[in-house]
């Protein structure tokens, strides 16, 4: 087995798990966490399929902003229900 | 056994989807070969900044008009409560960091649009690139949320999808929607992927920066 087939096997693996992660855990914020994670081994899924482009725009827009937009949202849950 | 049951499913729908996967039909046009044979009139050197920006400009077009609608809905959808936020400042050292940090976004967001014409890079990951600096800097509390956009913001806001429409506009004589004469194709894509760079950068900012009580930093 090649060094590359098992980087991809361990890849689609980890892909897996940490979207497995995301869906069931009860902890948001791990949840988010759990997320960015995601997005950032996606980018290396789109650096191994040789689609540069993809792989900087998942970097940037789905694990980075998207990941601050949600972190953002859990800081604003959290206050609304500190707040009453 | 009901968690058994969900895991079956889940594996069969998986099997069904990689057995669809597996027999689709070949394309019917060879679609890199087409760029390919074309890509010299385009303007630039790399394929998809040339289908982007050139041979599909019309989808590009759209794209950015809905991002701006987007934008325009939550600013419709805004009005939230200015709550007192819990005013904590951000650590010295991740001001201190942040400050470091976005000059160098800033020159990796223009390489990224310069680059786009020859390898991968271009106005959306350059956009993304600026946008992640101005949350950055909003995070650690040193850029506040934007209340209303004043005029300025709301020019440079619009500006990418202006600018895209009004070269449009310009070379609807030529007869095709955003055909660019190959001479000048080069020239006015730059154009417009810098005008997108900025708006696309504030678009994405101001979907966090619209909506926040105040990050970190609070108020």
């Amino acid at each position: 087995m090649s060094a590359g087939l098992a980087f991809d096997l361990v890849l689609a693996g980890a892909l897996l798990w940490s979207a497995w992660r995301t869906l069931a855990t009860a902890n948001l914020f791990q949840g988010v966490v759990q997320f960015i994670v995601f997005g950032l081994l996606m980018t290396l899924a789109w650096a191994r399929l040789a689609a540069p482009d993809i792989a900087l725009a998942e970097a940037a827009i789905g694990a980075g902003l998207t990941g601050a937009l949600l972190l953002d949202a859990l800081g604003a849950l959290r206050r609304r229900q500190d707040a009453p | 056994m009901k968690r058994a049951l969900v895991v079956l499913a889940a594996g069969l729908l998986a099997v069904l989807l990689i057995a669809a996967m597996l027999q689709l039909p070949a394309p019917a046009v060879d679609l890199p070969a087409a760029v390919g044979a074309r890509l010299g009139e385009s303007g630039v050197v790399h394929p998809v900044t040339a289908v982007l920006l050139n041979f599909r400009g019309y989808d590009t077009l759209l794209e950015i008009a809905v991002l701006l609608l987007a934008l325009l809905g939550v600013l419709a959808a805004g009005g939230r409560e200015t709550a007192a936020g819990g005013a904590r400042a951000a650590p010295a050292a991740l001001r201190m960091l942040a400050r470091l940090a976005v000059p160098l976004m800033t020159v990796v967001a223009v390489y990224l649009l310069w680059a786009g014409a020859l390898r991968p890079g271009g106005a959306f990951q350059a956009g993304a690139v600026l946008a992640a600096a101005a949350v950055l800097l909003h995070l650690v509390g040193l850029l506040p949320a934007w209340r209303s956009p004043a005029v300025p913001l709301r020019l440079a806001l619009i500006a990418g999808f202006l600018v895209f429409l009004a070269v449009a506009a310009a070379l609807l004589a030529s007869g095709a929607l955003l055909q660019y004469p190959p001479a000048r194709a080069g020239a006015l894509i730059l154009l417009i992927e810098a005008a997108l760079s900025v708006s696309l950068g504030l678009l994405l900012a101001g979907l966090l920066l619209f909506v926040s009580r105040g990050g970190v930093g609070g108020r």
